[in-house]
């Protein structure tokens, strides 16, 4: 059984094809990346995955179980955590409750549980709170716990959202764009950070438009274009393609 | 310690203030004030918990108040006891109120105070059409008396003001309970972003229509107590002002906020139900004739139009609204060209 799997998903606005046919595996316990020039389809292909929309046509499987159609909050449920390329935190709410939050799935207490704060309430509450602040001290945030998300440093976001993904305890983790608007020191960190993920056994999907970042930490690289794959395998094979600098830089003169 | 002490003292003043203070109206004042407090908590959770615009919120007083009236009254000559139809009254409030969410799920802001509004209005025409069950304008009258272990609440508002009391403190407890639990984490999530709050898990409709129910619940609680109080019933009680009066309360004493929303209620009601006819009461023994009550709406408007000015976030408002404020004073525009960008996005940028 594939880890995850698309399979000829195609998404039509009206007329405008923003996703072509578009078939990839991923191999759990991998770090993958998907580039592309702006406008490429990417943001369109995390949001099919998490429901946001429903493909026209194909079929998306997480562990042999089609999750195409699915309403976004069980996608979470089944296992999918996502960050967002303009981040999307709760920003007047303290680091601690934002990641608190994204535990929410894997909650089980009712509203009755929530009005009467029963004891099996606090005690999960209890539960939440402790993971929620091992999960700051991974992205090493545990200082900022009270802060509001809104107040913290951009880089310092940037992490927060990703502890938040990860308080879901998800199998795929989708990075849209980690890395934008960082300096290279913290794009380091970043790349440290994605492989520490990954080490405790979450697959890592990744949007990104850094070059560098994405041929250092990927395993495998899907190259989009007009909503098309035109290319995919390891980083080296992916940069030497001449199709993808084609869609990056145009068509070489005298090469039509 | 100073801050449990000053609660305490206030706890054991609101306990022992009908034996301290044997006129009958002032009890029957600060009754009403109560059930007002009651109201205004419930529609906290609803507009501060969960940032839904909820403008027609005096429905659920009114269905929990008809409740009764048509529950235990010689009206059918069913005859439910007082303390059964307190939950019944919640339960039938909390189920409109589902009934009113489920339709406005994917509305937000603007659009879900306009569709509330409606229903707020529709609501009291509903019982004064229903003339053949309802006595339509007339009301009804001649509800049963509660009674305490066989003792009749009689016409005195003491009991009336210990059960208010009672259900406050339920209130508040249930409400702050709310506040520091999953389900109040889901609230704030999709209050500062839905998307966002999908993504976490949270699943938008029954949390949304959870807000609605509770909220509801609280109000159907406080009409079934106020109809028994008043012993009576009619359409002209819930009109569209009550729901205004009740989002006032919010404004005032802080959003969000359980014991700012307390005083800012306790204080719009002092003004409505006793300053203003006191010193009416006042002016006319000088020979002045003048009724202050008139002018009560042009009191509220001056009320929250400085409240907007000076203090926007409310009276005692909680930690986020003041940092919300703050940020949105330091940058105006910011703040506004930020709400339309969430607002107007249906999906994620592509």
């Amino acid at each position: 059984m594939t880890f995850f799997k698309l399979t000829d998903v195609r998404k039509a606005f009206g007329g405008l094809v923003a996703v072509n046919d578009l078939s990839f595996e991923i191999v759990p316990g991998s770090i993958v990346a998907m580039i592309g020039p702006n406008g490429a389809g990417k943001s369109t292909v995390f949001n099919l995955i998490t429901g946001i929309y429903t493909p026209t046509n194909g079929r998306i499987e997480l562990e042999g179980q089609t999750i195409n159609g699915l309403r976004t909050d069980k996608v979470t449920a089944l296992g999918i955590a996502r960050t967002f390329q303009n981040i999307r935190l709760f920003a007047f709410m303290s680091a601690l409750d934002n990641v608190m939050t994204g535990r929410h799935s894997r909650m089980h207490c009712q509203l009755f549980e929530s009005l009467l704060h029963t004891p099996r309430q606090r005690k999960e509450e209890k539960i939440v709170r402790e993971r929620a602040r091992e999960l700051l001290r991974f992205v090493d945030l545990e200082r900022d716990a009270d802060n509001y998300a809104r107040n913290l440093p951009y880089g310092h976001q940037r992490r927060l959202e990703i502890a938040r993904a990860l308080a879901s305890d998800p199998k795929l983790l989708l990075l849209d764009e980690p890395a934008a608007g960082m300096n290279p020191k913290e794009k380091e960190d970043l790349i440290k950070l994605i492989r520490r993920i990954r080490d405790t056994g979450v697959t890592v999907f990744l949007i990104e438009h850094d070059m560098n970042l994405v041929m250092n930490v990927s395993e495998r690289v899907t190259v989009l274009d007009h909503g098309e794959k035109i290319c995919e395998g390891l980083p080296v094979e992916v940069r030497n393609d001449e199709r993808v600098i084609e869609a990056y830089l145009g068509r070489a003169e005298g090469a039509a | 310690m100073l801050k449990g002490l000053g609660i305490a003292a206030l706890g054991l003043l609101v306990l022992v203030y009908p034996l301290l203070d044997h006129n009958n109206a002032h009890v029957d004042f600060l009754t009403n004030a109560g059930a007002f407090i009651l109201l205004a908590l419930g529609l906290n959770i609803v507009v501060g918990f969960a940032g839904l615009l909820d403008l027609g919120y005096a429905a659920f007083f009114a269905i929990g108040s008809y409740s009764f009236a048509l529950l235990s009254s010689q009206q059918f000559e069913i005859h439910i006891p007082f303390w059964v139809m307190l939950f019944l009254a919640s339960a039938i409030a909390a189920i409109f109120g589902i009934l009113l969410g489920a339709p406005t799920l994917r509305l937000r802001g603007d659009y879900l105070a306009i569709v509330t509004l409606g229903f707020g209005e529709i609501v009291p025409q509903t019982f004064l059409n229903l003339s053949q069950w309802t006595n339509g304008p007339n009301g009804i009258s001649s509800l049963d008396q509660p009674s305490f272990f066989g003792r009749a609440f009689g016409f005195s508002a003491t009991p009336y003001y210990y059960v208010i009391i009672a259900l406050i403190a339920i209130a508040i407890l249930l409400a702050s309970n709310l506040q520091n639990s999953r389900l109040g984490r889901a609230w704030m999530a999709i209050r500062e972003d839905e998307l966002a709050a999908r993504h976490m898990g949270v699943n938008t409709t029954t949390t949304k229509l959870a807000a609605f129910a509770l909220g509801a619940s609280f109000s159907g609680m406080a009409g079934c107590v106020y109809a028994a109080k008043l012993d009576l019933v009619s359409p002209d009680q819930f009109q569209f002002n009550v729901s205004v009066l009740v989002l006032s309360m919010l404004v005032l004493g802080g959003m969000g906020n359980i014991v700012g929303v307390i005083v800012g209620s306790f204080i719009l009601s002092f003004i409505n139900s006793f300053l203003l006819p006191q010193s009416t009461a006042l002016a006319q023994s000088v020979g002045l004739h003048l009724d202050f009550t008139n002018y009560r709406f042009m009191l509220y408007g001056f009320i929250l139009v400085a409240m907007m000015l000076f203090r926007p976030e409310g009276l005692i408002p909680s930690r986020q609204r003041k940092a919300e404020f703050k940020e949105a004073m330091k940058d105006p525009h910011l703040a506004s060209q930020e709400q339309e960008e969430y607002e107007e996005r249906p999906g994620l940028t592509v």
